[in-house]
This record gives structure tokens, C-alpha cells and sequence, in this order.
């Protein structure tokens, strides 16, 4: 099957694979919102929506049920109802900008996906990584196309030619913005330690994660432990990027009803959701890579140790699916991590948001970024 | 198109205002950028708005997300309450009350029950009073309950609104069991109330506070002392006393700048002097001491509502001696001819007031609710006034208001805990 999958022309391959990555976003994005449901129920204590069947499907002795109390079928039938509804647009929009958005939303969501490694398999002894393209620019072609994310909430909020959502919109503009600084600041010495001096330089995700794999006490630790600072100031700037609570300024819905998404509804605003969502993903994503291991099932113990104390090292087949398992449980856990957060704590007001990303995050991570700088040449070469 | 949603509108607004600056300088090429009038942008929140708690509708002026200057626009919710009242009798305005502070009908219902009887002067035995107590500080919990809840949705956290409405849930199982409603109880008549407690009830009671006191706890762990709901509250909106006293604030709103003034114990009533209980004060008069204010007065209508259980008298609960103003027993009515008579003239004519005026207020959840009534004598008011803490407490809203941003509007408005069914009556 490996041969046949190989011997597929590379354009195929990667059109397949394409189609493969936005089959499960696109369902996990509305899995997502579906999870958003049922994690609030059980934080707020109560059932959540467990009452939606599919009238034949139902009737399946225990997993028609399963399914019903987990609230799968609501899913369905709010996907469905995004596409049914009546979609109206409001006379005092500019329409063009309006229809617009939330496809800008969606593009950079869904391509950021292309230089995200989700998995491995084993050619050999070699770990070769599972993704659309093992892009060198890695990180920053993530970051470069997923701020092109804001301009959708922007638009969004200019086209609505409306109050609240044009307020939204002027503080998706600033937010984002602040914290993509210390975004891109905190994941830096990641990739200083990766980098070691003489070695061919890449920003590679996958490369982050073979690191991660390697033998001995500081190969095989994650970042997040060596690197905790790291991994705090990246996960808070992940919160405001992925627009998020308690940084959901943009739409903080107690003041300004909807935000950005006050004037849409039916499909374009589902769209808006599922690029949140997708966001969120990737996020979560990258996040595992660079500070959780990527596919590593544990700490100090790599890929390739894993399938060969189980006993699937011969079949590259499986140990693609495990890995891809793994990093999946990791991503949900994070993603689960994100609706805690949602459900538990306040939201910030905007200025704070403001003061808390250019005055404590970024001299935090400029801070961080020098103390790993020393770090990394005065220990590296003797670890 | 219409116009008012055109954002060149706002700016044709302050083009027209920029030259009338400069005519008057003579010069309008050489201002100093200082010297320009900020752009404004009107903001209308509400009076549909997810945090203006029904239908307040707040006229803002805003400096970017500085609110300059916002105007609160009532009357919503007028229903012509006071008029309504002319035209009916005591009892038949009962229900009317509920709709007031729909959060807390049955402290309505008391205190528009105990100014009609201090206008017949009629004091009603001691059991009743204990029962109104009761009734009344449960609905203090249940309002309280509500206002917390919706504050933590005004901040952001969804989570203890769900939290609230689980423990008023319970509230409520006991209010249907009492007066056979959840939510319009309509529970007190003129001289007592609608009927005795059932069997077990008060037992039940004190279960529920047995339990509610750690729940409580609970949900204000989750907010006393987290770090982003003290950055959103504290000195956010803040109320100096002399500025409380002066709009005329009352309840928890004045109490939180430092005022104890409760009229439970300034001028008990209802057998409130029996009863042992602390008034909460907050220091600084923000909108967190708002919410710790709220949140002790809650245990401490727990500590009332053990100790009147606990006391809790015999003997009758409405007025027997008013035979003019309480309807007799059932059974009395359907065997005595006395007693159909008395029904039937208080059910057609209501209950037989002296001329006269009387002036009365009670502590309810949201402040002093007074009842001002006119009698010429017979069983419909004159004139029925009803004080209503909320609209008070919304007056003070322009001044605590300018200089905040839009998400503090929403935090004060939370703190603030109004009901707009009392104040546009």
C-alpha cells in the first residue's frame, strides 16, 4: 500500500492529502463547536444538548444512544441548519466586503494546515513525518499567513458599516497585532536550540519534534520542560491570536453584543466559526509540536522506541495511524484546555489586554529570549 | 439606505463642528492639533443589548472606547403601574407587585402589604410577620442570586450564571410549593397572607440553606479573589458616599460606598428587630465592593431566615380581628352566613381603608421600595406612588459612567443590579 501511495505522481499525492486535511478541519472544526457545548454543560453541570436522533440511526442498541447523549446528532443538525437558513444581509452593508470576509477568514485557517506536520511513520530506522509539506520556512510561513487572519475580522467589522461590529473590528486590528510580537518572540530560543551553530538552520516543525525525540535526558525532554517560559507566553499569545477567551475582545459578546459578527448570519457566520476553530487547531497544533513532543507518546520516550516496545516497528502503515492518534489526543487535550479556560475565568477589558501583551508579555519574552541566548551558548555544546 | 447607520454622518457631525472652532480662532489652517475637537461616535446600547438587563437603553458618546458621556433612556417597560392601582382594590394590586422587582415578588408583595396595613393600622399577628421574613429574605437570596449571576455574565463568566440559576432553581421549588407560582407569588393579602406554610416546608428550608451556604462559597471563590474579575471591578465605577446619599442611593448600592443604612435595622419592621444580623459595608464604593456587599448580605439572610424558623410562633397567620380587610376562613365562608357576607364584601368592595395617607418603605433586595398611598376612605387607593429603588439607583449612572470604557459600562451596569420592571413601573 506504501508502494502504491509512493508511486502516486507528487501533484496527486499532495492533492489527496489536501483533501484529506480539510475532510477532518472542516469536521473537527464543528466537532469543536459540538465539544464547546458539551465542556460548558459538564463545567456548568448540566446535561448539554443530548436530545437531537437521527430517527434510524437512533435505534442502534447502545451506540445510537452513545451518540445521542454526546450530542453528535446536534451537530448535524446545526451543520445542516447553517446551510438552510435564510441568510440576510443587512441594507446598510457594503456588500462586497461583506460576502468577502469570512472567506478571508477561512483561507489563511485552512492553509496554515500545509506546513503542520501531524503525524510519522518509520522508513526503516528513519522517522519520517506525515504532513502536506515539510515546508523549511515551517514556523514562519505559519505565522505569516495566519495574520493575514486578522484582516477578515477587520473587514468584517468595516463592511458591516455598523457600530459594535466596526468597535470589534478596531480591537481585532490592535490586538492581534500586539500579540503576534511576543508570539513570534516567546518560540524563538526554540528554534536557537534547534540551530545549534553549524548546523543547516530550518524552521521546520518537524525538525522541532525530532529533536525532541532524540536519546538521553536533555534529547528526549520537551520543550515545555526545559523551556517553560516559552511555552506560557506562547500559549497566552495563542489565547488572544486564536481570539479567544479571556481574550475575546473582538466579540466579547456581554459589550459588544456580537463583535465583528454582530451583522452575519446563516452560513457566513458559521464560517467565521469554523475558521475560529480551525485556528484553534492549528494552534493547539503547533503548540504540541514545539512544546509537547509532537508525536513522542511521553516524555523521553521517542516514536520509534514506542512502536518498537509494542511491537508494530515493521509496519510503517500502523505506526503512522498511532502517531497520528497521539498527536490528535494531545491537540484535543489542548483544545479541551482552551474551552476550560473559557468556561471558568472572566474577560479582560480591552485596555488591559493591551497593557498585559506590550507591557508584561513582550519585555517578558525579549527577557526570555536573551536568557536563552546565554544559555544556549554557554551550555549547548557541552549537553 | 438609511442614514443613522452611515459613519460619514458622524463625521459630516464633526466636519460641521471643526469650522465653527476655527471662525472663531479666524484661523483655521494654524490650529494646533490639540485644539481639534476628538471625533465622536454616538453609541445606542440597548434597550435590546445582552447586558443591559432588559430594556435599558444607554445613549453613549464615546472618545474611541471612552465613554464621554451616557445618558440612560427609560420607560421600556412603562406599564402605568401607579394608575392601574387606582382602579383596583388593595388585594387586587397584589399581583401587580410581583411584576415590579421581578426578581424578588415576595418582597414586594410584603412590603406592599405592610404599607396598606400601616395605613389601616393594623398590626398583623406574629406568626405572619415571622412568615414574611422568611419569604422576603429567601427572595433577597434568590435576587441576589441573579444579580451575582448576571454580573459574572457582564464580566465574562458564563459559568457562575449557570451556578445561581441552579440554587434559585431550588429557590423557586419552594416558592411553588408556598404559593403554588415560581415567579409571580402574589403571596401576601392586606392583614396576612395567602395561606399558612405547608407541612415540612420549613424543614425544607433549612436544608436548602444547610447546602447553599458552601455552593455559595464555591461560586464567589470563583470571582473574590481572580485576578482578571478584581482588574474588571476594582475601582471600576466607583460611588463616593456623599455622591450615594445625594442621588439617592439605596441597598447594597449605597451600603457598598460605606453607608449602613438598612432599613431592616434602622426602622425594623415586620419583627425584624428580633432577629440577629450584620449590615455589610463596603470601604471604597466599587463596583467589587457592590458584589462582596451582595454576597454577605446572602449568608446574612441565611442567619434571618435560620433564626425566624427557629422562632417561628403559633397561632394565627393573618389578621382574625380585621374582619373588614381579611377574608374568614373557607369553611367558615361555605357554612355561615356571617362569613359569606364578610367574603363577599371584601372580594367586591376590598379590603375597607381609613382616609388617610401613609408613607412606607421596605429593604428589598434592590433598596428601599416605598409605597406612597392616598386613601379616601373604601377599598381602592387614590393615589398609589411607588418609590423603585432601581430608578434611583440608574440616576447616578451619567456621572459614574463618563470616563469609563464600554466594557466598564457593562461591569457598572452588572454592579449596579437593577430591575427595569421596577424602575419604569
Amino acid at each position: 500500500m506504501i508502494e502504491f501511495w509512493l508511486s502516486l505522481p507528487p501533484l496527486l499525492q499532495a492533492t489527496l492529502k489536501g483533501l484529506a486535511v480539510i475532510a477532518v478541519i472542516f469536521p473537527l472544526a464543528g466537532a469543536g463547536s459540538m465539544a464547546e457545548r458539551k465542556v460548558s454543560a459538564w463545567i456548568q453541570g448540566r446535561p448539554g444538548p443530548n436530545r437531537a436522533a437521527i430517527p434510524w440511526l437512533v435505534k442502534i442498541p447502545f451506540l445510537g444512544r452513545a451518540l445521542q447523549r454526546l450530542g453528535l446528532f446536534q451537530l448535524l443538525a446545526d451543520g445542516l441548519k447553517f446551510f438552510f437558513k435564510e441568510d440576510p444581509v443587512p441594507g446598510h452593508v457594503n456588500k462586497f466586503y461583506f460576502f468577502l470576509a469570512p472567506a478571508v477568514a477561512l483561507i489563511p485557517a485552512l492553509t496554515t494546515v500545509v506546513a503542520v506536520p501531524f503525524g510519522a511513520w518509520l522508513d526503516g530506522d528513519t522517522v519520517v513525518p506525515i504532513g502536506l509539506a515539510n515546508v523549511d520556512l515551517g514556523l514562519l510561513a505559519i505565522f505569516a499567513v495566519s495574520s493575514l487572519g486578522v484582516y477578515a475580522l477587520i473587514l468584517a467589522g468595516w463592511a458591516s458599516n455598523s457600530k459594535y461590529p466596526f468597535l470589534g473590528g478596531v480591537r481585532a486590528s490592535a490586538q492581534f497585532i500586539s500579540y503576534e510580537l511576543s508570539m513570534t518572540i516567546s518560540v524563538l530560543p526554540v528554534f536557537l536550540w534547534v540551530n545549534s551553530p553549524g548546523m543547516r538552520g530550518s524552521l521546520s516543525l518537524a525538525r522541532v519534534v525530532e529533536f525532541q525525540s532524540l536519546p538521553g535526558f536533555w534529547g528526549g525532554a520537551w520543550f515545555i520542560f526545559t523551556m517553560p517560559v516559552c511555552a506560557l507566553i506562547f500559549l497566552i499569545a495563542l489565547f488572544a491570536e486564536t481570539n479567544r477567551q479571556p481574550f475575546d475582545m473582538p466579540e466579547s459578546e456581554a459589550d459588544l453584543v456580537g463583535g465583528f459578527h454582530t451583522e452575519y448570519g446563516a452560513f457566513k457566520w458559521a464560517i467565521f466559526f469554523v475558521a475560529e476553530y480551525a485556528h484553534m487547531i492549528v494552534g493547539s497544533g503547533i503548540f504540541t509540536l514545539l512544546f509537547l513532543g509532537g508525536w513522542n507518546p511521553l516524555p523521553w520516550v521517542s516514536l520509534a522506541d514506542f512502536s518498537a516496545l509494542i511491537g508494530i516497528a515493521g509496519n510503517p502503515l500502523v505506526v503512522g495511524v498511532v502517531s497520528i492518534v497521539i498527536f490528535l489526543l494531545k491537540v484535543l487535550f489542548l483544545i479541551f484546555f482552551f474551552m476550560w479556560v473559557r468556561w471558568t475565568v472572566p474577560r479582560f477589558r480591552y485596555d488591559q489586554v493591551m497593557v498585559l501583551g506590550w507591557q508584561k508579555l513582550l519585555p517578558l519574552s525579549i527577557a526570555n529570549l536573551f536568557f536563552y541566548l546565554v544559555v544556549i551558548a554557554l551550555l549547548q555544546e557541552r549537553l | 439606505m438609511p442614514t443613522e447607520f452611515n459613519f460619514p454622518d458622524t463625521a459630516a457631525k464633526n466636519a460641521s463642528a471643526a469650522p465653527r472652532v476655527a471662525v472663531a480662532r479666524g484661523d483655521s489652517a494654524q490650529l494646533p492639533p490639540q485644539e481639534f475637537e476628538p471625533e465622536r461616535m454616538s453609541l445606542s446600547m440597548g434597550p435590546s443589548h445582552p447586558s443591559t438587563h432588559g430594556v435599558l437603553r444607554i445613549q453613549m458618546e464615546l472618545d474611541g472606547e471612552v465613554v464621554t458621556e451616557a445618558r440612560p433612556v427609560i420607560g421600556y417597560l412603562h406599564r402605568g403601574d401607579e394608575k392601574i392601582a387606582e382602579n383596583m382594590t388593595y388585594n387586587q394590586f397584589v399581583p401587580y407587585t410581583d411584576r415590579l422587582d421581578y426578581l424578588a415578588p415576595l418582597a414586594n408583595n410584603m412590603a406592599y402589604a405592610i404599607a396598606v396595613e400601616r395605613l389601616a393600622g393594623l398590626e398583623v399577628p406574629e406568626r405572619c410577620q415571622a412568615i414574611r421574613v422568611i419569604t422576603a429574605e429567601l427572595a433577597r437570596i434568590s435576587a441576589h442570586l441573579i444579580g451575582l449571576g448576571a454580573f459574572g455574565i457582564d464580566t465574562g463568566a458564563w459559568t457562575i450564571f449557570l451556578y445561581t440559576f441552579t440554587e434559585r432553581e431550588k429557590l423557586y421549588r419552594l416558592f411553588e410549593e408556598l404559593t403554588g407560582a415560581r415567579f409571580t407569588t402574589s403571596y401576601t393579602r392586606i392583614g396576612g397572607v395567602a395561606r399558612d406554610l405547608p407541612e415540612g416546608w420549613t424543614g425544607r428550608v433549612l436544608e436548602f440553606c444547610d447546602q447553599f451556604l458552601p455552593i455559595l462559597e464555591e461560586i464567589l471563590s470563583l470571582l473574590t479573589r481572580n485576578k482578571i474579575f478584581m482588574d474588571r471591578t476594582v475601582g471600576v465605577g466607583v460611588i463616593s458616599k456623599e455622591d450615594a446619599l445625594s442621588y439617592g442611593l439605596t441597598g447594597p448600592n449605597l451600603r457598598g460606598s460605606g453607608v449602613a443604612a438598612d432599613l431592616r435595622k434602622d426602622r425594623p419592621y415586620s419583627g425584624y428587630e428580633r432577629y440577629e444580623f450584620d449590615v455589610p459595608v463596603g470601604s471604597t464604593g466599587d463596583s467589587y465592593d457592590r458584589y462582596l456587599v451582595r454576597g454577605e448580605e446572602m449568608r446574612q439572610s441565611v442567619r434571618i431566615i435560620r433564626q425566624a424558623i427557629e422562632q417561628l410562633p403559633g397561632g394565627d397567620w393573618y389578621a382574625r380581628d380585621a374582619r373588614r380587610i381579611f377574608a374568614p376562613p373557607k369553611d367558615k365562608i361555605l357554612s355561615s352566613m356571617e362569613e359569606l357576607i364578610q367574603n363577599f364584601m371584601i372580594v367586591t368592595e376590598g379590603p375597607q381603608m381609613p382616609a388617610g395617607e401613609v408613607y412606607f418603605e421596605a429593604e428589598n433586595p434592590k433598596g428601599a421600595l416605598g409605597f406612597f398611598i392616598v386613601s379616601k376612605g373604601g377599598g381602592v387607593p387614590y393615589r398609589l406612588k411607588i418609590r423603585a429603588p432601581s430608578f434611583c439607583n440608574l440616576s447616578i449612572l451619567p456621572k459614574v459612567c463618563a470616563g469609563a470604557m464600554i466594557s466598564d459600562v457593562v461591569s457598572i451596569l452588572g454592579s449596579l443590579d437593577f430591575v427595569m420592571g421596577e424602575c419604569d413601573r
